[in-house]
């Protein structure tokens, strides 16, 4: 079992694919460890060495922010825009899409589930 | 996507003249500006803007974190009044 950045990797994994488990860490990234690490990028999580975990450990270390630092540091630079009243930081507030996107329909990642507004009654003739 | 940095940051050239007439006689005022799409400057730290948003002028002033956001980000154009009727009771 490896332990990475308070991670459990998944054992039967290959190791580029179980590294992407953890946050911050997508495919590319994985690879690049992995070719730092000097793994055989088909080696599963179980079949690596000490070493080589330590190789996994060192590049994080040095290179990349993970987990709850990076989550922190997303955190930190909403509440930043938000703080200075900008256009990004109030539709943070208000959950709407930051991009210019159409809100008029879709945009749903954004806004969450429908909430639906009771019918105006019709008026029956 | 994002601005060649060789360009350097677009601030409209008359507000850049009024903010250092400003900083050298070291006031403070306010400055009128349609420019909403210049960037804030370090220079501009602690001036006060009155952004046009189309409709009339809102006022930004301009702190530390702001640096390199857009005078237009602080001033929004729309206004949402909510929806649908019903709301007098």
């Amino acid at each position: 079992m490896a332990r990475i950045s308070g991670i459990d990797l998944p054992n039967n994994k290959r190791g580029e694919i179980a590294l992407t488990y953890v946050y911050g860490i997508g495919y590319t990234t994985a690879k690049k460890i992995i070719e730092f690490a000097k793994i055989e990028p088909n080696t599963k999580v179980k079949d690596w060495t000490d070493e080589q975990i330590n190789g996994i450990l060192t590049y994080i270390a040095d290179h990349l922010k993970v987990e709850g630092e990076l989550r922190g540091e997303v955190q930190s630079n909403i509440k930043r825009l938000q703080d200075i009243g900008s256009y990004r930081g109030i539709r943070h507030r208000k959950g709407l899409p930051l991009r210019g996107q159409s809100t008029k329909n879709n945009s749903r990642t954004r806004k969450g589930k429908r909430k639906t507004v009771a019918n105006k009654k019709k008026v029956t003739k | 996507m994002g601005r060649s940095i060789k360009k350097g940051p677009y601030v409209a050239y008359k507000l850049l003249k009024k903010v250092s007439k400003l900083n050298e006689t070291n006031k403070k005022g306010v400055i009128k500006t349609w420019s909403r799409a210049s960037m804030l400057l370090p220079d501009m730290v602690g001036h006060t803007f009155a952004v046009h948003n189309g409709n009339k002028f809102i006022p930004v002033y301009v702190t530390e974190n702001m640096v390199g956001h857009r005078l237009g980000e602080f001033s929004p154009t729309r206004q949402f009044r909510g929806h649908g009727g019903n709301k007098k009771k």
